[in-house]
């Protein structure tokens, strides 16, 4: 009953939860998300996250973008529990030295066609942690890289706004 | 107990020899000969009834020839943290292992010994902790300080897991890329039928080298290093760290500073504790209360944004200072936020602990018992859910001294428990926050410049998975020369190894959410 109540009494909390001009803003680059996906992937884009070393803070923001607020979801976006399932590899962290081989296997596992983005500083090169003595200083040292998504950490929107100016040159 | 007292009985009742080496108002170091140092150790440990809270070695053969080895306890009584001191010769550097008779001991020495070569005598486990035999070649220690990197990576032998030997017993091995969006790490069950008889959590797989990053930076640059060792605690790691260069440089920080960042310590405490809440009703498929929780995660994060300009918190903290300026807008603003947040708050935590289905799950499952808790060195929220009563903003106060915290604990220690610590350390949060603002005043953003002069310290902080410690030795021109970094994950992972025992596979996830423990700063 307080599950029916709260539902009701709150409504689609995407449109009354957000008041500032970042509503309008998400749901502009969502929808334009959504038709890219729907030209591209007929549909959906299948996504598999790897954290090669990250600390936490990128997950939570990519964690953030499938929240009721963001709801990444309705564009088109899932994760996927599987690297079997996808279409984009997602990945975090300068790489450790003990999960290049992990990463790798995993990238291996996906099925043609498939491409790889990279999400937050220290994956495109290492970043703060360059110097580390355990690290392989970035993704595409492992596996073939095609995209970027700068950030310590990207904030969800610009995470799909990143996507977004990605899926529509591809 | 004053430490003079425990200084004494160490001296009469186990007839050894100690010198303090140097005293502050918080922290005293005892220097003792090698061959006493499990005695004194062991001591310690008796008389102060507490967990080894950090055990490390630093190189200090171009000075002095040798390698020492710390052992630190936290004496809550006497407002002391006390630290065991040793030189361990540098030609066949060994020690007597503690790990026999303080279980708390034995992961330090397993990171002693892969990152300083230094041997734990006698040691039950010596297997690499962080740096993979499979990938990393024998013989190369990072933190000692003729370090060179290995020219290649290549296979030095694997890694034995515990076997579990018996009819119908099998293995279930998961891990290190998980089916949901978090760090990497493997696990290795070992059932018969549905319960789980052993887990085995074999970590290390964000291993970046962090403690040796630290070193030749100034403590300035370090502090930006410090915000990246857990994302999610990322206020806590800075503050921590910059308690410890403060205590060396001898800063004074303002009071109106010291409750900037409580307030701050306390936001990251509220989003990740409502995380965990959400994260625990996912984990038993009670998807509406989750989805509301990540509401109101989003709402504490837009409101650090709101006012600190980073929704982690990062780039905030500065050594001595605040980075930040603070007004009368961002006060009101707080306040206006916190409450609806609490409302929200309330509605969820209704919502949970009225639902029957619900609480049969949580209810009794993954129980860490106080013994064990005890033995394996637990601390922070997961020992508190167990009925250990620690807590550094209980402890050792510093500017929660006044502002009336209730110390809050738990009995049964199940997930139950772990998810009561969250609720009300979250409404405990919202009123130390409440109680903070009405005193705080606007100050002006501060970038400091300090000279830093040569010197360790200890600083620490209660993060919101538990205390989390900086040790940090500066050089005489100012340059970080060791930083040992303890985070609260480090020894809790055991804990959460030892609660699934007995309980059902599918209840793993929850009982792993309810700890919910950091991959990055456990492996540094």
């Amino acid at each position: 009953m307080r599950i029916l109540k709260n539902r009701i009494v709150k409504g689609i909390v995407t449109k009354p939860l957000d008041k500032s001009f970042l509503s309008e803003e998400l749901e502009t680059v969502g929808a334009e998300l959504k038709k890219t996906i729907q030209e591209k992937f007929s549909r959906s884009l299948y996504i598999r996250e790897v954290d090669t070393g990250s600390c936490g803070a990128c997950e939570s923001e990519i964690i953030s973008t499938t929240n009721p607020i963001y709801d990444i979801q309705r564009f088109g976006v899932s994760f996927v529990a599987s690297p079997r399932h996808a279409d984009c590899l997602l990945v975090t962290g300068p790489v450790s030295k003990n999960m290049a081989l992990a990463l790798k296997k995993t990238y291996d596992a996906m099925p043609e066609p498939k491409f790889v983005i990279t999400l937050g500083n220290c994956a495109l090169d290492g970043g703060i942690f360059k110097e580390a003595y355990y690290t392989e200083k970035g993704v595409a040292n492992i596996i073939p890289v095609t995209f970027h998504i700068p950030g310590c950490p990207p904030k969800p929107l610009d995470i799909m706004k990143a996507l977004l100016s990605f899926l529509k040159k591809a | 107990m004053d430490y003079k007292t425990i200084l004494k009985e160490i001296n009469e009742k186990f007839g050894l020899e100690t010198t303090t080496v140097s005293l502050r108002e918080d922290e005293i170091y005892l220097k003792v000969k090698p061959e006493d140092f499990k005695k004194i150790c062991l001591s310690l440990h008796k008389l102060l009834s507490a967990p080894v809270a950090s055990l490390f070695a630093l190189d200090n053969r171009r000075e002095k020839g040798v390698f020492e080895i710390y052992c630190s306890f936290m004496g809550g009584k006497c407002k002391k943290w006390f630290f065991a001191v040793a030189e361990i010769p540098a030609d066949n550097p060994k020690f007597n292992s503690l790990a026999k008779d303080i279980y708390s001991a034995s992961l330090f020495e397993r990171e002693i010994k892969e990152m300083f070569g230094i041997e734990p005598s006698n040691s039950p486990d010596t297997r690499r902790l962080r740096m993979h035999s499979e990938i990393w070649p024998e013989g190369f220690y990072p933190l000692r300080k003729d370090f060179i990197k290995p020219a290649g990576v290549g296979k030095t032998g694997d890694y034995v897991f515990n076997e579990v030997d018996g009819e119908g017993i099998f293995e279930i091995p998961v891990g290190p890329v998980h089916a949901g969006i978090i760090g990497p790490g493997h696990f290795r069950f070992s059932a018969a039928g549905e319960p789980i008889i052993n887990l085995e959590i074999r970590l290390g797989f964000t291993h970046r080298g962090i403690e040796k990053l630290f070193e030749g930076k100034n403590v300035y640059d370090a502090l930006r290093i410090s915000e990246c060792c857990s994302g999610d605690a990322s206020f806590a790691n800075s503050l921590s760290y910059s308690c410890a260069i403060e205590k060396i440089a001898g800063i004074e920080v303002s009071e109106n500073t010291r409750m900037l960042r409580a307030v701050f310590l306390e936001l990251e405490r509220m989003y990740n504790h409502i995380n965990d809440i959400g994260g625990i009703a996912v984990d038993v498929g009670f998807s509406f209360p989750a989805a509301f929780a990540s509401i109101v995660k989003e709402n504490i994060l837009q409101l650090n944004e709101k006012v600190t300009s980073n929704r982690y918190l990062k780039n905030v903290n500065s050594i001595g200072a605040i980075a930040i300026n603070w007004d009368k807008d961002k006060t009101q603003a707080l306040r206006e936020s916190l409450k609806k947040i609490y409302k929200d708050f309330k509605e969820i935590k209704e919502i949970l602990l009225s639902s029957v289905s619900f609480m049969d799950r949580v209810d009794g499952t993954g129980v860490l018992k106080k013994k064990t808790a005890e033995d394996l060195g637990a601390i922070g929220l997961a020992a508190r859910a167990s009925g250990i009563a620690v807590d550094l903003r209980k402890d050792f106060p510093g500017i929660y001294a006044k502002a009336d915290f209730n110390l809050i604990k738990q009995e049964t220690g199940d997930c139950l428990a772990r998810l009561n610590m969250r609720l009300a350390e979250f409404e405990e949060s919202i009123k130390l926050i409440y109680w903070f603002l009405d005193r705080i005043t606007p100050q002006a953003a501060a970038q400091s410049s300090y000279n830093i002069k040569e010197g360790f310290a200890l600083g620490y902080v209660e993060a919101w998975r538990g205390a989390l410690t900086y040790w940090v030795k500066i050089n005489k021109s100012g340059i970080i020369e060791r930083c040992k970094i303890t985070d609260p994950s480090f020894l809790n992972w055991q804990a959460l190894a030892f609660c699934v025992l007995g309980d059902i596979i599918p209840d793993f996830p929850l009982c792993n959410k309810s700890f919910d423990l950091s991959y990055s700063g456990n492996d540094l």
